[in-house]
Parts: C-alpha cells; sequence; structure tokens
C-alpha cells in the first residue's frame, strides 16, 4: 500500500533535555500503533544505554508512522530524531535539512532553553513549519500562557494556536497527529528527476556495512542501482533499500520525499558521511544538495591506556567506535609521561566525554587522559603561522609572535535573579559581555564572546551549579582572536611533566598554577623522600609544593596469627603501586593526571 | 624429630582496651565449657610426632583464669606433648589479674617466663586507653613474680598513644629498665579497624602524636634500650643477651607452630590453617569433631619464599642466605635480585655476604620492604 507524496509529512522535535522529546515520540508511536504499547520501552529512539541514561539523543535516527487522520485518510509520518546537544549542531542541521516540519516542545513551567531556540533558529532557516507544542500542562507549576507569550516575543513566532499537551498523561496526542497532517507542507521534489538523496546519519552494521539513513529529496532508489556519494565520487551499487518501522525494514524502493535507508555494500562510515548527496551514478544530479561540510574537531585531548599493555586494545575500540561516528578522530601520540596513547579531537566537550565513557564501560578500558585543549593558532618571530592542540608542541615562548585562541558566542538563557552570578562567572572566564534581552519579566538572554578554551574548562558545570541548574547553554564559533596565553608546565621532583602541561591566559595563570600544584600535593602519595612540586612558566617558577617524605611505615606486630591479615595489608599496598605512573623516581596516581581537567 | 611451637589462645579478658583488635571477649561464662574444648582439641592433636619447643599461653588474658583451670590445663599441655627439656613455656599476664596463688601454679607446671602487659607507667595514660591496672599495680605484681622465682620476663609497652609526649614514653621506659626485666616489647600503636580508637579516629577525635613525635620515641627507645644492655633483635623487640623470647623466634623464622583455641593460627608442613573466631562457633566445632579449623590454605613455594623474607627481614641480624637455601635449595640473591638491587639503592636494606637485613632507616619502613619481596 502506498501512500501519495501528498500525504507523506516529514518532521522532527526541537525540545531541550528533559522537556519530554522522547516521551511525547513515544506516546505518537503508541497512538499511530507503530509500536504497541508494552513493548516501548521508555525510549525507543535512545537507543544507546548511554543516551538513556544521560536522557540525551547522541545520533539521529528515524521511525516511519501510518496515521489515519480526521479526514478518513493515511498519511505516512517520518519522525527524524535530532540530537539535542549544541556539539552536535551540525548533525541537527542536516537531520532540519531533511524535514518540512518541526514540533516545538517547550516545557510549560520551564520556557524556552537556549539550546531550543538555537535549534529553532536553525529549523527556521530551513524554512520549516514550526508547530509549537507546550508540554506538561498538567504539572502544578505549569504556566502555559507566558510560555506562549515567550515563543512570541523570543522567536517570534504566533503562538495562539500552540498545542497544549502532556506527552506523560496522553493528553493532547491526537491534536498534534493532526496538526502534523494539517499545517506541515508534503514533500516537494519529483520522482522523475535524478536522484538525489540527504544522508542525515549512518550506521555501522558487521554484516551490511555502513547503512546510510537517508531522505530522498528527489528520485527514486532501488536495489541494483548504481550510486555516487557526491562529495567524493564514490560509486556503489545498491543491495537493499528500507524504511524505519520502526526497526529496519526492506521495500522495493524510495521514492522523493520519503525517508529511510539504503544498504550498498559501504565498508565505512567515511563514505555516508552526514550532509553529503547521494545521487545516481549513471544519470547524476548537477549540484548536490546545499549545506555538506565536514565535521572538524574542536576539542583534543590525549587518550592513553592506564596500563601500556592495552595500547593495541585501545587502538581496536577506537577503531570501532569510529565505523559509526564519522567525526571522531584519532591518531597515535606519545608522552614521556603516559607512554603510548592517542592523540584525539571531538565535536566537543560532551562528545569527549562521551566517547571516553563508551571506552571505559563497552571496552572496559581504564583510561588516562589529558586536559582537554582547543586548536591555538600561533604566529611566530620568522613569520611562518602553526596550529597546535597540544601544549606539548607548543613552541618556545621566544619564538611565539602572538598567539590566537577560538572565540565563541555564548548564548546563555537564566531567571533573572541569577544574572549578578552568571556575569561574574563569563567575567572570570574572561567574556565579553554583548548584549542581554528580557524574554519576560522574569527570564533574560545573555549573550557573551568568550574563548572557547574556558567553555571546555568546567564552564557548563560552573553554569549550572551557580545557578541551581536553571541557566542553559548554547555557543557557536565566531572566529580566532588574539589572546595574551602561555603554557604553564609542571616539573615533578625537578622533571617536567609533559602531559600536565596546560594553556592559560597569562592573567589566570598563576591562580590555575596554585590550584593544580595544591591538587597535586594532595593526590600524589609521600615517598621516601621529599618531592617538589612546581608549576613554571618558561624557566620562571611561579608556584612550588613540597611533599614530605614518608617517615614510617612499618607493622608493629607480626606473629604467628597476623601473617595472613598483614600479608593482605602489603597486598593492597602492592596494588595500589601498581596502578601508578612511574615518573623518574616518582610514583604518580592516574588521579593526578585527572586533576588538571577538574580545575575551575 | 621435627620440632614445633605450641601456641595456646585464652579468649577472655575482664574488658576490652581501646586500641585492641584481638580475639578476645568479655563472657566469662564461657569460660568453662571453652577450657574443656582446648583440652580436648590438645588431645586430638597429641598424635602428632613432633618436639616442643616452646609453649606460649597467650591472649586475651590467661591470667583471668582460675589456680584450677590454670593448673589442668598445663597438666593437659603436659599429657598430650612431648615437650624438650629446655623449653620455653610463655604465659601472658595482665598485673590486676595476676595472683601469688596463681604464680605458684604457673611455676609448678613448668612455666618458665612470664609476658606482662604494662604498655605505661603513667596511669592517665593507662587509664586513658582502657587498662584495669595501675603502675603501681604492676610494680607490685612484677615484684610478686620474681619472689615467685620467674627469672625470664617479659614486659610489653605502647608508644604513640594520643597525648603520649616523647619523655612520657622514654619516662616509662627508664623506669621499666631499673627493674632490669629479661626482655622488653616496644610496640608502636597501630588504629586497628573495629576498636574504640578506630571510631575514635574516624570521628577525627583520637590526637595522636605526629610521625615525627612517634618516630622520635622509638629512635630513643632503640638508642636507651640499647645503651642499657638490652640487644635490639626484632622491629618492637628487645633483649638481654640470650633472653630472645625463642617461641617467637620460631615465627621469624619460619618454623612451624601450632595454635589452639579460638581464631589461633597454626603453620604446619607448608599449610597454614585457623581455628574458628567466635567462642560458640570454636566449642561446637571441637565437640563435632574434636578439632575447630575453619579455613586451611596450602602456601605455595613462592608465597613461602616471599614469606620467609617478609618474616625473616623482621629480625634485625635479618635473613641468613644459608637458611634460605637450607629450605628452597635456592639462592636468594638470584630469587630476589630485582628487589635486593631496588631496595638497596633506597637505602633500606643492606644486602651482605652471608645475609640481607634492614638498614636503620629500613626498620621505619619496613613495609616499603616486604611489598617488593611479594609474588
Amino acid at each position: 500500500m502506498k501512500i501519495p507524496q501528498d500525504r507523506i509529512r516529514n518532521f522532527c522535535i526541537i525540545a531541550h533535555i528533559d522537556h519530554g522529546k522522547t516521551t511525547l515520540s513515544d506516546r505518537l508511536l503508541e497512538y499511530t500503533g507503530t509500536i504497541p504499547e508494552r513493548e516501548i520501552k521508555e525510549q525507543v529512539l535512545d537507543m544507546m544505554d548511554l543516551e538513556r541514561e544521560r536522557g540525551i539523543t547522541i545520533k539521529a535516527k528515524a521511525v516511519r508512522m501510518i496515521y489515519r487522520a480526521d479526514d478518513g485518510q493515511n498519511y505516512l509520518l517520518n519522525l527524524i530524531d535530532t540530537p539535542g546537544h549544541v556539539d552536535f549542531n551540525y548533525e541537527v542541521s542536516r537531520s532540519l535539512a531533511a524535514c518540512e516540519g518541526a514540533l516545538l516542545v517547550i516545557d510549560a513551567s520551564q520556557g524556552i532553553e537556549a539550546q531550543t531556540l538555537a535549534n529553532t533558529y536553525l529549523a527556521l532557516e530551513h524554512d520549516l513549519e514550526i508547530i509549537p507544542v507546550i508540554n506538561k500542562i498538567d504539572l502544578p507549576g505549569a504556566e502555559p500562557e507566558r510560555v506562549k507569550q515567550e515563543i512570541e516575543d523570543v522567536i517570534g513566532l504566533p503562538a495562539d494556536d500552540a498545542l497544549l499537551i502532556s506527552a506523560k498523561e496522553g493528553i493532547g496526542i491526537k491534536e498534534v497527529l493532526e496538526a502534523i497532517v494539517k499545517r506541515i507542507p508534503a514533500p516537494k521534489g519529483s520522482e522523475s528527476e535524478p536522484l538525489k538523496a540527504l544522508i542525515f546519519d549512518s550506521l555501522y552494521d558487521p554484516y551490511k556495512g555502513a547503512i546510510a539513513f537517508v531522505r530522498i529529496a528527489q528520485g527514486k532508489i532501488e536495489p541494483k542501482q548504481k550510486i555516487k556519494m557526491m562529495s567524493t565520487g564514490k560509486v556503489f551499487e545498491v543491495t537493499e533499500v528500507g524504511i524505519f518501522s520502526p526497526e529496519m525494514v526492506s521495500t522495493d524502493s524510495l521514492s522523493a520525499g520519503e525517508v529511510g535507508y539504503v544498504v550498498a555494500g559501504i565498508k565505512n562510515v567515511k563514505d555516508t558521511r552526514v550532509g553529503d548527496t547521494i545521487t545516481d551514478a549513471e544519470n547524476p544530479a548537477t549540484e548536490p544538495l546545499p549545506g555538506y561540510k565536514k565535521a572538524v574537531p574542536m576539542v583534543f585531548c590525549g587518550v592513553y591506556p592506564a596500563d601500556g599493555e592495552d595500547y593495541e586494545k585501545l587502538r581496536e575500540a577506537f577503531e570501532k567506535l569510529q565505523l559509526n561516528d564519522a567525526s571522531l578522530f584519532f591518531e597515535p601520540e606519545t608522552s614521556a609521561a603516559l607512554g603510548f596513547g592517542f592523540r584525539c579531537g571531538f565535536l566537543g566537550l560532551l562528545h569527549m566525554e562521551i566517547v571516553q565513557e563508551r571506552l571505559e564501560r563497552e571496552y572496559g578500558l581504564n583510561l588516562i587522559t589529558t586536559a582537554p585543549s582547543v586548536i591555538y593558532k600561533i604566529k611566530m618571530t620568522n613569520g611562518e603561522e602553526m596550529m597546535v592542540d597540544n601544549p606539548t608542541n607548543f613552541p618556545e615562548p621566544s619564538k611565539i609572535e602572538h598567539i590566537e585562541e577560538p572565540y565563541v558566542e555564548a548564548s546563555i538563557m537564566l531567571p533573572t535573579e541569577y544574572v549578578g552570578a552568571v556575569m561574574e562567572l563569563c567575567q572570570e572566564k574572561r567574556g565579553i559581555f554583548k548584549d542581554m534581552q528580557y524574554l519576560s519579566e522574569k527570564r533574560v538572554l545573555m549573550r557573551y564572546d568568550m574563548p572557547l578554551s574556558e567553555i571546555i574548562y568546567d564552564f557548563f558545570n560552573q553554569l549550572k551549579s551557580r545557578t541551581k541548574g536553571y541557566a542553559s547553554l548554547d555557543y557557536e564559533l565566531t572566529g580566532y582572536r588574539k589572546s595574551d596565553l602561555c603554557k604553564v608546565d609542571i616539573l615533578i621532583n625537578g622533571e617536567l611533566v609533559d602531559a600536565l602541561s596546560f594553556i592559560v591566559h597569562k592573567e589566570k595563570a598563576y591562580a590555575r598554577a596554585r590550584q593544580l600544584v595544591e591538587k597535586l600535593k594532595e593526590v600524589i602519595p609521600r615517598h621516601l623522600f621529599e618531592i617538589p612540586i612546581q608549576a613554571a612558566i618558561g624557566g620562571r617558577i611561579i608556584a612550588r609544593e613540597t611533599i614530605k617524605a614518608l617517615r614510617k611505615n612499618v607493622l608493629a606486630k607480626c606473629y604467628g596469627g597476623d601473617v595472613t591479615r598483614k600479608k593482605k595489608l602489603l597486598e593492597k599496598q602492592k596494588e595500589g603501586k601498581k596502578r601508578m605512573r612511574q615518573l623518574g623516581k616518582v610514583e604518580v596516581p592516574q588521579e593526578a593526571f585527572m586533576s588538571v581537567l577538574k580545575m575551575g | 624429630m621435627d620440632t614445633l611451637a605450641l601456641y595456646i589462645h585464652i579468649p577472655f579478658c575482664l574488658k576490652r582496651c581501646g586500641y585492641c583488635d584481638f580475639n578476645s571477649y568479655t563472657q566469662l561464662e564461657y569460660v568453662p565449657s571453652y577450657m574443656d574444648s582446648l583440652k580436648r582439641e590438645i588431645s586430638f592433636y597429641s598424635s602428632l610426632k613432633r618436639k616442643i619447643t616452646s609453649v606460649y599461653i597467650g591472649g586475651g588474658t590467661p591470667t583471668v583464669l582460675g589456680e584450677r583451670e590454670l593448673s589442668s590445663l598445663i597438666d593437659a599441655i603436659h599429657k598430650g606433648f612431648d615437650l624438650s627439656p629446655d623449653l620455653e613455656f610463655t604465659v601472658e599476664a595482665n598485673p590486676e589479674t595476676v595472683t601469688a596463688g596463681k604464680l605458684k601454679v604457673l611455676k609448678e607446671g613448668g612455666v618458665n617466663r612470664i609476658s606482662f602487659g604494662l604498655q605505661s607507667l603513667k596511669d592517665e595514660l593507662l587509664k586513658a586507653i582502657g587498662r584495669i591496672h595501675t603502675a603501681e599495680g604492676f610494680l607490685k605484681k612484677y615484684a610478686m613474680a620474681r619472689e615467685a622465682g620467674f627469672d625470664n620476663v617479659n614486659v610489653d609497652l605502647i608508644f604513640g598513644l594520643p597525648g603520649q609526649k616523647v619523655e612520657d614514653f622514654m619516662d616509662t621506659l627508664k623506669k621499666l629498665a631499673g627493674l632490669s626485666p629479661e626482655h622488653i616489647s616496644c610496640y608502636s600503636l597501630s588504629v586497628e579497624e573495629g576498636t574504640k580508637f578506630y571510631e575514635l579516629q574516624e570521628k577525627g577525635q583520637l590526637l595522636l602524636p605526629s610521625e615525627d613525635e612517634e618516630r622520635a620515641m622509638y629512635h630513643s627507645a632503640r638508642h636507651f634500650l640499647q645503651e642499657n644492655g638490652y640487644s635490639h633483635y626484632e622491629i618492637s623487640n628487645f633483649a638481654k643477651a640470650g633472653r630472645e623470647s625463642r617461641h617467637n623466634l620460631v615465627y621469624w623464622t619460619y618454623g612451624d607452630y601450632l595454635g589452639l583455641g579460638a581464631g589461633a593460627h597454626s603453620f604446619l608442613d607448608g599449610v597454614r590453617f585457623y581455628n574458628a573466631y567466635g567462642l560458640k562457633d570454636y566449642i561446637d566445632r571441637v565437640k563435632a569433631r574434636g578439632e575447630a579449623v575453619e579455613n586451611r590454605e596450602r602456601i605455595s613455594e613462592e608465597e613461602q619464599q616471599a614469606e620467609f623474607m617478609i618474616l625473616g627481614l623482621r629480625l634485625v641480624r635479618g635473613v641468613e642466605k644459608t637458611k634460605f637455601f637450607e629450605r628452597f635449595k635456592k639462592d636468594l640473591d638470584l630469587v630476589f635480585r630485582q628487589a635486593l638491587e631496588k631496595l638497596k639503592d633506597k637505602g633500606l636494606i643492606l644486602n651482605e655476604k652471608d645475609r640481607v637485613r634492614l638498614t636503620e632507616r629500613g626498620l621505619d619502613l619496613a613495609n616499603e620492604v616486604f611489598v617488593e619481596f611479594l609474588p
């Protein structure tokens, strides 16, 4: 039963974390009978455990529903899920490009958040029809009228006909489906034109290879067809196409307006890059769909196995992760302190944390990671320019003409009562105030220009804690600016520990150095000798702590009945030593390397 | 015939001391049935073809037992085991519970060494750590033991007690040395889980001397005792010439020993085993099968070599290389080449031609040495 193109609706849901995107998706699937209620395991669309735990969607997915509308007709609805985090902005934009409309879901008591706003603007740029949906109206703190006003004031969308629902209670679900059918336009594009399919996501399957998730903009795709990736020119032969219902089900073909998947013996997800256009190899389109960008890592860090013997295991784990994550970058790196490991690039901090967590959880690896770094642009005195993403590769201060660092425009939404606290934080983080806009009597939007490096240094956690979790953040890279930066080195027992070096603004160098040496003093156990811990810029020591020598470690009694127990104590001590890294004469626990990350 | 050291545990005290984590109980109503079990356990092991070179009755507090209980226990030991003619027979004593009558029973039973738990000669400290005796009480009982004819007496001290100053400890030591006991043990306080001290420490209410003060006590004690005719022969033990505890030397030279009573450990033919700890559990097991072993473990050759070193290095004279070779048919220097080199570089051990021993610094940091020998 083929549903004609004029009865297809492709849409996504824009929502802030916890505003109810997943619950609403589940209700839509239930209402349309796509999945029986009992089979919905909380959140169908978020497939990874990690996503479920964090309540966020990392990778976009799609699901197809058939809805019999009030007009008696069957409609085909494709819900394309979007990642909800700033690190995955580009992926969001590709998902939006695959849709004609979006549900803007806003919590009736929380109001609009920074990320929602950013994604709504993105949706408007793509000419999407936006349907405001105010969720959780059943809760005591609900203020739908205030939220409507916010939608009008902040986004500039008429909100009179915003839908008032409670996804949790199942209130207003039918109205949402009717609105999708009535207000979102059917996809355009003709089946007879040359094929153009937008890749909005991909998945690696060990048997089928890289599977591209596509929206057909025009033309038709079917098995045995030769297809071409327009960004690389690579040609593949289609072996299977299908739809998401929500598990993958093969079909005869996919044609203009439809959403589905394509299998074509593609070995690597690098060949199914998000944003790329698939066309027919024999009858190619002249132009690809607009907006393709190669994902560029913005945050870098070193990842090392805690046990040097796990190096190969780590490499294999990275390779496997990369099968599904074309934006993950890694290359071998060696550190004097940490041995063999990898330099890794991520889209942002969350992306970094997710990858690290998956490596530890899914691959059972114990990792040491170095402090995240951005890419610095260094102009040398000899006129050369270099890009540095690792403090270790920083040139000598005397050879540096000046340094530039990436800046972002940060948008922060928060209740008015925290404006003072957030201004203070942004100032501490070298933010330059741009403007402030009242969203309502109680909420404001503040905009700051801020170095990306400050954002990756604990900014989000600080923001959350200083606003009791009420602030939301979004940021966008705006370019490079000159900064007065320097590299701080850490010396333990007189020896430089490369993995602990960090780049910092000169004005903050002293405070951060102090904080770090104090922390190191806490976490490094006492040795048989005194250990100086120093922080230095160039050759100049700017902070110092001393770990006193261990003077006593002896069991006073050991008689016949004590041997077993005392030996256990000694074994524990030995186990502890095993987990340490030997740096010169000093044994340093892994925790020490983590402490650089935790500096405020 | 192979030799064996015999340990008998009396797990009863009138009161628990704040620092003590030994297996001991204040439910004295169990004493009669416990003593019966002990005697049955003795007879169970009496088939062992071993010459007993030392007997050590420890606790707990063996002197909480009455004269009759003591004498029947000693009788059972004599009946059950083949005792060497030059047997060292030690009984631990709490000054408060010692009486002339009990001393007489012990003396007549062949006990030839008394070990007093004194801990300090400062009454405030004694009270603070939960001891039931006073300094004066100890002096009286010490004299009583001498009068009863005991010419081999040990006195236990603890240093590093809450609020204790270096001078306090040295004062105790000087007074004690004035009495000229044959043997003195000086134990550095260690706060063990499950004790009252541990609870206090967790709450931040245990004000212990600093590490520097604590080490000063140890170093001063060592110096003082050596000047006054005591040789320092084990980390915590000092003795006049020829008065080292022969029983304890068996532990440190990795000899075989049999421990009887609740929670007592044994090491026999390379197997380590121990009895049930609880009174009732111990009594029930003995009732059921004549012994009360809760767990046995065969110690591998590799583990034995490590234990040989860990125990032997507690002795100031160290581990003799020939003894190691006799036992394992392997060269100590080869087996532990890496560890020995590393520890020598750190200045914690001396590797001499015939022996390996701790340096003075090694005595303070013995655990740092011991871990290197673990497999």
